[in-house]
């Protein structure tokens, strides 16, 4: 530990605390640091302020149930949440899930991957001082939102990726708005690259600061495109693909600089892999005939036509919404790629309708334990660059 | 509790078992998913083992989490996600704990990574690491009492019924 000689002869070094209202924080995260002049020495991340035991309320709920409470832990990525959660119910039941619906899922999650992104770098550039990139990212963003609130009802909270399927038809009309997203996007992500990627300010910020060799990473248990920026190709999406995503083309960019700049040239990749994605899922969606919801009943909610003529489907849409349905015992854990890193959710069951345990391995969280490794060494106006590349999100951090 | 196959095909299991036959209490699978059930005691060795071994190489311990089968015994069940990114792979290590000493080995020598995950479940599960360098509450406040996600504590908390709060607080060593 390096220390300040100071008149006296005496080590001094001095204690600041950043957050949790710090704006670059993201949220309300907590950074102690421990300053030599401007170099930080120490630093120890102090979490927490938004746990709202998610997975303590998801055991006292029914597996439906615990849907919309998926929502609230990373609140850029609520279908990506909905979607870990569904998969893994619907691995420990056994059930599949119809190929029209698989599409849906993979078209609604890569829309969402380039919000995410377009907020993260939103926020990022206005930590970083560029003001207008900021409102371009929003103005995006407000897009694929109002696409969501067409499709689902639901701008943010969507809850719209259920137990077997999705909650309900697409209304008419909505690939075109896709359609219609997907011609202006490219463009629109050119003009940020045009903003950032070559401007020398932009780059005296992020080039060279945050670095991390690819085996700590791993070692810390990064993953997603900080891990991606060190060079790993580590892509559930390629690796252990779900949700029909072995039929998609797309490539998992990689960089080996491993700095903040390197983590933001893989994110607006990502953002045109997305594209890439969403246009395929495109086609592939009205070659696709069928229901969005899979035929399983007591599990899957009835059509509400069958509601009204047959008897059966009356008895399980009202034991579904009462009582719930109970699983076979056993532990399922489930990984997707989010757009912050790895996603897991691992729900055990024993057998009665509500879960036994869940619980959910949040990128956020454990990327955010790098921090320290990021930044110590490093001037404390790099601090906020770092956190800011690492991307976290509060809710997904303290569940 | 789970479809039990005791004889598994799986080369990863015979590797481990060819390294130690003691590491490999029980082998279940279940939906595609393979759980091997290490002795307590055996945890640190067969975690290193799994890393380190060139035909294994699970190299990122993706998640850890801990599940309460109270009132059963035994009661805790330690749960580790192991990924091997060269050979795209996983596998879950499971260590079973009682309900009177729920103290397991750290894995931070193995994957430094552990780290806050186990800090986590000390918070709300009250498993004690030995040899954490830093077993301090993570989420919750330090001065918070009792550990929320074990089964015997209530979801709405102890704030609104005092009656159980003092029955509590006279067992909380437990």
């Amino acid at each position: 530990m390096s220390t300040v000689e100071t008149a006296t002869g005496a080590a001094k070094t001095m204690v600041l605390n950043m957050g949790p209202q710090h704006p670059s924080t993201h949220g309300v995260l907590r950074i102690l640091l421990e300053l030599d002049g401007e170099t930080v020495i120490k630093a120890v991340p102090d979490l927490g302020y938004l746990h709202t035991g998610i997975e303590k309320s998801c055991e006292d709920k029914t597996y439906s149930q615990a849907i919309t409470l998926t929502d609230r832990m990373d609140y850029l990525n609520p279908l990506g949440n909905n979607l870990v959660y569904c998969l893994a119910v619907e691995k420990l039941l056994g059930i599949e899930v119809p190929k029209r619906a698989q599409y849906i899922r993979v078209l609604l999650v890569e829309l969402q991957r380039i919000s995410s992104h377009l907020v993260w770098l939103g926020t990022h550039a206005i930590d970083l001082g560029a003001m207008s990139v900021f409102l371009y990212c929003f103005r995006e963003r407000e897009e694929i939102l109002k696409i969501f609130e067409f499709v689902a009802g639901q701008r943010m909270m969507t809850s719209y990726i259920r137990i077997g399927g999705l909650a309900l038809e697409p209304p008419t009309g909505w690939l075109q708005r896709v359609e219609k997203f997907l011609k202006m996007m490219p463009s629109r992500i050119d003009d940020y690259e045009t903003l950032l990627t070559g401007n020398r300010i932009w780059m005296g910020r992020t080039q060279g600061i945050g670095y991390i060799s690819a085996k700590d990473a791993v070692a810390l248990s990064m993953t997603g495109p900080t891990l991606r920026a060190a060079g790993i190709p580590y892509d559930n999406r390629k690796v252990f693909p779900y949700s029909s995503y072995e039929e998609f083309e797309f490539d998992v960019p990689t960089r080996t600089d491993s700095d903040c700049f390197a983590r933001y040239m893989i994110r607006v990749a990502e953002m045109r892999e997305s594209l890439k994605i969403v246009r395929q899922a495109m086609s592939k969606i009205p070659s696709v005939e069928g229901p969005i919801r899979t035929e399983a009943p007591g599990i899957v909610p009835p059509e509400r036509e069958k509601m009204k003529t047959e008897m059966e489907a009356l008895i399980y849409h009202f034991k579904i919404f009462t009582e719930g349905f109970s699983p076979p015992p056993g532990e399922v854990f489930v990984t997707v790629e989010s757009p912050r890193g790895e996603l897991g959710a691992f729900v055990a069951s024993d057998g009665s309708p509500k879960p036994l345990r869940v619980h959910f391995r949040s990128p956020s969280y454990i990327n955010l334990q790098a921090l320290p490794k990021l930044i110590e060494g490093q001037l404390i106006s790099d601090v906020i660059a770092c956190i800011g590349t690492i991307d976290i999100v509060l809710g997904d951090v303290d569940r | 509790m789970t479809e039990s196959t005791s004889q598994s095909a799986n080369v990863v299991v015979e590797h481990l078992r060819a390294w130690n036959p003691k590491a490999v209490a029980e082998v279940i699978q279940f939906r595609d998913e393979t759980t091997i059930v290490v002795p307590r005691e055996l945890l640190r060795a067969t975690a290193a083992r799994c890393r380190e071994d060139a035909a294994l190489q699970f190299n990122l311990l993706t998640d850890a989490t801990c599940v309460d089968r109270y009132p059963l015994e035994p009661r805790f069940e330690m749960n580790y996600h192991l990924v091997s990114i060269p050979r795209s792979d996983k596998l879950r290590l499971r260590v079973r704990l009682s309900g009177s000493d729920p103290s397991v080995d750290s894995l931070i020598p193995v994957w430094p990574g552990a780290n806050w995950l186990e800090r986590e479940i000390f918070d709300l599960m009250g498993i004690r690491f030995t040899d954490h360098p830093d077993l301090r509450r993570i989420l919750l406040p330090d001065d918070w009492e009792g550990h929320p996600l074990r089964k015997d504590y209530p979801v709405e908390g102890y704030r609104d019924i005092p009656a159980i709060a003092t029955k509590y607080t006279r067992n909380r060593n437990l």
